[in-house]
This record gives structure tokens, C-alpha cells and sequence, in this order.
């Protein structure tokens, strides 16, 4: 509902506006796939666009239109191309062929598509390497077990969050050869009660620790509630369990947002593809605590080491579950093996859901 | 294994109470003859607003209290449309469906983010100390306990009351009804409001004791499996709670399938409540008494002749 609201208030503002002043200023627009306030993933991409507008005042002017359904976004990717938005990002998976469409249309502006693998002459691609955080935790969590039992809340068996789970073992294992993962998956992104129940059923398994990749606060909350310790995911999410909270894997768009308009803004553009992480700040770690010095002193090592290349979560040999030791160059595994990553790692035990 | 079992029991429990409560309301709504497809809706207004008082009057009482109202007051303009205007109830379930998520997500606007501590349990001394089932039945949450009393309220108000037969008549055949000078549209309309009233304590059972935050969407679908247990019931307030709990089960038993690493395909057992459902219709069917055990005129508008 407040859906057509915004789009109707937005065609209305684009009637409104002087021509003049939309020529002066650049206009960028934003669509998400959830509410801003769902404290998760859309809410830290209108952090990013409120750091554009924080970034270039006076000379930017930013729009969004939220919980827009992923079957339904050509009207509303569109709806910003027409009212003279130059530079739009896209954010869900879903958006991709969407994007790809109204870009067809609109080739004088500029799209953004996170997380997508199709690109174009005026659209771009970027996506974060959230391995790289959940490596961090997985050591956290192996240092903390004293059951040696985690417990993993998985949204969705797609390439991104099996690599999680992968990142996040390998951490553990490598600080705690006996230490073992539990995975149950929700089946959707964000439905808090069924994240919730699947952190207590790890718990109910032995599992002393949560860690998640879906969008809500349950799991942690559900941890918090029996005393165990949990990790936050996507933004800081340490305000609902301060004691039990270790650190939150954070996405940061700011930076990526603020480089890409100023590109625009000089002229110097580009399609591309960027896939990055702790290096260039996408992704951040929350601060670190409710653990001891030597394994506070472990995660910042660790998270310095991945920035600085020292460290790389999947450094070969990467030896699959069935046995098989994956193909390897450099020493490490490329992004697209990580991108595309549909298998689970020797010692994780159950399987991906087909 | 004999330490977690209470442990999942309690966790099915708390799983299935909000399916409990908001199917028992619309149980009571359909066999007045009104189908309310906005239990969705009702029921995330219901966690918004429950939610907000909560943090506003630092009270869950009153935040509990809230959110059934609140869910009542949206109940109230489906009533209006439905029962007195006679407007077609699909649609009109539907637009308070679609109202109460965008409504909920108003009322909830600066509510998102804030934690807030739970409600403690209610523990019975001796009870709670028998084996297995007393951690999971004698500790609960007050609202566990008061769904228990709807069980046998709504039971018993259906079955053995005055007002109960009356609604069930104005449910079965509302111009027979008329015709006996029932008072049809007013009986159908408090159906309607308890409805309401039941799915508002549901959602501030999400939001205030299932999951303790406010976020928009956060029901994700939970009115509709009401609405599909009260089918599963097929008009029998038992068969509505061992669906409930059923349900409940299943959800928890799938997720512990996975963490045990059991190769048990999830998604099955995720769709089993509603394969169960379409089981249910189609065994109804083949018996041959009547269709789905649904009142007779459900979903028919009803329009006084002068």
C-alpha cells in the first residue's frame, strides 16, 4: 500500500519539479526489495544512499521506493528512469532481468544491479564478499564452543550462503579440528518465527553457538534467551542481545554508492563487475565482545589479514565433501568458483536441499 | 534425547499457538456463514499495535490487550462491508489482507529495531516437576494458558449454548434464520468482530512473545495456514487443535530432521501441512456427507427481504 503511495506521490513530484533544477542536479534512485525498516539488508542500502546525499550536497538528489516485489519492478525501475533519475541501483537478485530491460530502453542512464551476474553497456553489477566476515566468525565460533556443536540458520541453498557455510566451517575447523557445523534451512529470507524455531531446534541439538544468514534478529534473540551465544548478520544487530552478541557481519554499500555517483558525476562511468569485501570496507565486522582478549586479539588478526590479502578463507587445497579436491590456480580459489559455489566442504556433514 | 524432548515440546507449542488462536477465531467467523480472507492482515496489525503499546506504556498487558483491539477494529470494517453492505467477502478479505500489511507497517514505523524483554513464564509448582511433558506444559507463557481456555470457550460456546445454536443456524441457512426471526446480520457481524479479536492476539503473540521485535511482514503467511486449519477442521474444534499442534509439530520436526542431519527431504515435510489439508477436503468429499463440513451459506452475502 505505501508502495503506491510512494509511486504515486513520486510521479506527482516529478510533474511538480522545475525542469531546470533536474537538470542541475544529478538524480539517483534507488529500489528495494524490503521495507527499509526490515534492519537488515534493505535498511543498510538506504544507509548507503543516505551517504550519497551526506557526500555530494547540493548536488545530488536521491529517491527510493521500497518493498518492491521482484516479479513487478519493471514499472517501478522504469517509473525512475522517465522521471530523469541518471543513476539507478537495483538491489535483489530478483531485479535482474528487470534491470536488464528498462536499461534496453533508457540507454542515457545508468543501472546497478547488486548481486546479479548479467551485465550490459549501461549496466553494472557488484555484489560482497560476505565470506570473508563469516570466515572471522567461524574462528570466533571454534574458539567459543565448548560443545563443539555450532548451530547454522541458512536461508536459502544458493551459491552465496553455501559459501558462507563453507567460509564460516573452514574458520572453525582451523582453530578446533573437532568442532562441527549444524545446518537447518528456513526456506525464506525473512520469517522471524520460523528463523527463531530453527535456532531452537539447533539449540534443543547440542549446539552452544548461532550463527545465521537470514534477515531478522530471531535467531540471536532466541540464542540470548537461553543464555548461548549468537552472531549478528547484515547490520549491527547488538542492541537485541548485548550480552550474548560476539560481533554482526556488516554489509557497508556506502562507499561502493558514494564512488559509483561521483563516477557519474565526473563522467567517468563505467559498466563492470565488482565483487569485493573487507579490503575496500563493503563488508565490516561489528565490534567484538562477550569473548576473551586472546580470541578478541585472533578475530582482529584474522580480519586484518583478509584485508590485507595476507589471509584468504579459501586457500587451496579446498577438498569437497565428497572427497574430491577442487580445481585450483593461484593458490586460492577465483570468485567465480566462488560465485558459483554448490557443494559443501570435507567435514560438513548433511546435504544441500535440491 | 530425554533432556530436549521437553524442549521441543515447548518448542511446538509456542510454534502453534498463534496458529491456535487466530484458527479458532475464524472457526467461530465461518460457522456464522462469514468467510474473512484479512486474517493475515488482522493479524499483523494485531503484532504492530500490541507491539507499539508495549514499548509505549512499558506494559505487556496492555500491548497484548492492543493488539487483539486492534485487530478487532480492522475486523469491524470488514464487518461492516460484508455483513451490513453485503459486499462480496473474497475480495473484501482480501483488500484487509493488503490493508493490515501496509497499515501494520505505519503503525510500526518507529517501532523497528527496539528490543523489548519477555514476558516471563507462568510456572506451576508441582506440576512442572513431572517427567517430560510438565517443563513443557506447566511453564508456558500466559497466553499459552488463555488459548487453552478459548479451546474449551469456543468449544463448549459453539456446542452448547444458546447463542452458539443461533449462530450455527444463521451460519447453516440464513434465510431459514430470517425466517425465524433470527437477528442475522448482528449475530454474523460479533462473529465477525471475535474473528478479529482472536487474530489481533495472535499477531501480539508474534510480536510481544514468539519472536520479541516489530518488523514488517513478520506474520509471513501465518493467517493463511489459520485459514487452511480451519478447512483441515472441517467444523470440529478438535480436529482444529490436533491441526494446530499437528502443524506445529511438523515445522519443528522438519527443522530438527535438518540439524540432525537426517536425509529427510525438508521441503516435503514443509508442504505436509497442506498436502494434509487437500487430503482432508478430498476424503470429505468422497464420504459424500456434504462437501467440506463448511456452514452452508459461507460466503454467501446476506440480504433481508422487505
Amino acid at each position: 500500500m505505501r508502495h503506491f503511495l510512494k509511486l504515486g506521490a513520486l510521479a506527482l513530484a516529478a510533474g511538480l519539479a522545475a525542469p531546470a533544477l533536474a537538470q542541475e542536479k544529478l538524480k539517483v534512485g534507488f529500489i528495494y526489495v524490503g521495507p527499509v525498516g526490515d534492519f537488515g539488508w534493505s535498511y543498510q542500502h538506504d544507509v548507503g544512499r543516505k551517504a550519497i546525499e551526506a557526500a555530494f550536497p547540493g548536488k545530488v538528489e536521491t529517491t527510493f521506493i521500497e518493498s518492491v516485489p521482484e516479479a513487478d519492478s519493471e514499472r517501478a525501475i522504469e517509473q525512475l528512469a522517465r522521471t530523469g533519475h541518471k543513476l539507478i541501483f537495483t538491489t535483489s537478485f530478483g531485479y535482474m532481468e528487470p534491470t536488464l530491460k528498462v536499461a534496453k530502453k533508457y540507454p542515457g542512464v545508468k543501472f546497478e544491479h547488486a548481486t546479479g551476474f548479467k551485465r550490459d553497456k549501461n549496466v553494472s553489477t557488484y555484489s560482497a564478499k560476505f565470506h570473508e566476515g563469516r570466515y572471522i566468525i567461524g574462528k570466533i565460533a571454534g574458539k567459543m564452543t565448548k560443545t563443539n556443536t555450532i548451530g547454522y540458520v541458512g536461508a536459502v541453498p544458493i551459491p552465496e550462503v553455501i559459501a558462507g557455510i563453507n567460509a564460516f566451517y573452514l574458520g572453525a575447523k582451523s582453530v578446533n579440528p573437532d568442532v562441527k557445523i549444524k545446518v537447518a534451512w528456513v526456506f525464506d529470507w525473512f520469517n522471524p518465527g520460523k528463523e527463531g524455531d530453527a535456532a531452537k531446534a539447533l539449540l534443543d541439538q547440542g549446539a552452544d553457538i548461532i550463527t545465521q544468514h537470514t534477515d531478522s534478529p530471531a535467531p540471536l534473540q532466541q540464542a540470548a534467551a537461553r543464555g548461548k551465544l549468537a552472531f549478528g548478520q547484515a547490520s549491527d544487530m547488538s542492541r537485541f542481545a548485548e550480552k550474548n552478541i560476539l560481533t554482526s557481519i556488516i554489509d557497508d554499500w556506502a562507499p561502493y554508492y558514494v564512488e559509483r555517483t561521483r563516477a557519474v558525476l565526473e563522467g567517468t562511468w563505467e559498466s563492470k563487475d565488482v565483487f569485493d569485501g573487507l579490503a575496500k570496507g563493503k563488508v565490516k565486522m561489528g565490534p567484538y565482545v562477550n569473548m576473551p582478549d586472546d580470541v578478541k586479539k585472533l578475530a582482529m588478526e584474522t580480519e586484518e589479514g583478509i584485508r590485507t590479502g595476507k589471509i584468504d578463507p579459501f586457500t587451496c587445497p579446498i577438498v569437497a565433501q565428497d572427497g574430491k579436491t577442487v580445481e585450483c590456480k593461484d593458490g586460492k580459489l577465483n570468485d567465480g568458483q566462488i560465485a558459483g559455489m554448490n557443494y559443501y566442504v570435507q567435514g560438513i556433514e548433511g546435504t544441500i536441499p535440491k | 534425547m530425554i533432556d530436549t524432548l521437553p524442549l521441543i515440546l515447548g518448542t511446538i507449542l509456542t510454534a502453534a499457538t498463534p496458529l491456535l488462536i487466530a484458527a479458532l477465531g475464524e472457526h467461530v467467523t465461518e460457522r456464522a456463514g462469514v468467510l474473512n480472507l484479512g486474517v493475515e492482515g488482522m493479524m499483523i496489525v494485531g503484532a504492530a499495535s500490541a507491539f507499539a503499546v508495549a514499548v509505549l506504556t512499558d506494559s505487556s498487558v496492555l500491548g497484548i490487550a492492543a493488539g487483539a483491539l486492534a485487530g478487532l477494529a480492522v475486523s469491524a470494517v470488514f464487518g461492516v462491508l460484508v455483513v451490513y453492505l453485503a459486499a462480496n467477502q473474497v475480495a473484501t478479505g482480501l483488500a484487509m489482507t493488503i490493508l493490515g500489511l501496509g497499515l501494520s507497517g505505519l503503525i510500526g514505523q518507529n517501532f523497528v529495531g527496539q528490543p523489548r524483554a519477555p514476558i516471563p513464564p507462568i510456572e506451576f509448582p508441582l506440576l512442572k516437576e513431572i517427567p517430560v511433558l510438565g517443563k513443557a506444559l506447566f511453564t508456558g507463557d500466559p497466553v499459552f494458558y488463555l488459548s487453552l481456555i478459548l479451546i474449551g470457550l469456543v468449544g463448549y460456546g459453539l456446542n452448547s449454548t444458546r447463542f452458539g445454536l443461533l449462530l450455527r443456524a444463521v451460519g447453516e441457512n440464513h434465510t431459514s434464520a430470517h425466517a425465524l426471526g433470527l437477528p442475522v446480520r448482528r449475530i454474523r457481524f460479533i462473529a465477525v468482530l471475535f474473528g478479529g479479536l482472536l487474530a489481533g492476539l495472535a499477531g501480539a503473540y508474534l510480536s510481544l512473545i514468539y519472536t520479541r521485535f516489530w518488523s514488517p511482514g513478520m506474520s509471513a503467511g501465518r493467517g493463511w495456514i489459520a485459514l487452511a486449519l480451519v478447512v483441515f477442521a472441517a467444523g470440529h474444534v478438535w480436529r482444529l487443535v490436533l491441526g494446530a499442534y499437528l502443524f506445529g509439530g511438523i515445522t519443528v520436526a522438519q527443522l530438527h530432521a535438518q540439524a540432525g542431519a537426517i536425509g529427510l527431504p525438508s521441503q516435503l515435510l514443509s508442504a505436509l501441512p497442506y498436502l494434509m489439508t487437500i487430503a482432508v477436503l478430498l476424503l470429505l468429499s468422497i464420504s459424500g456427507r456434504r462437501g467440506s463440513g463448511a456452514a452452508g451459506s459461507l460466503g454467501q452475502p446476506f440480504v433481508p427481504e422487505r
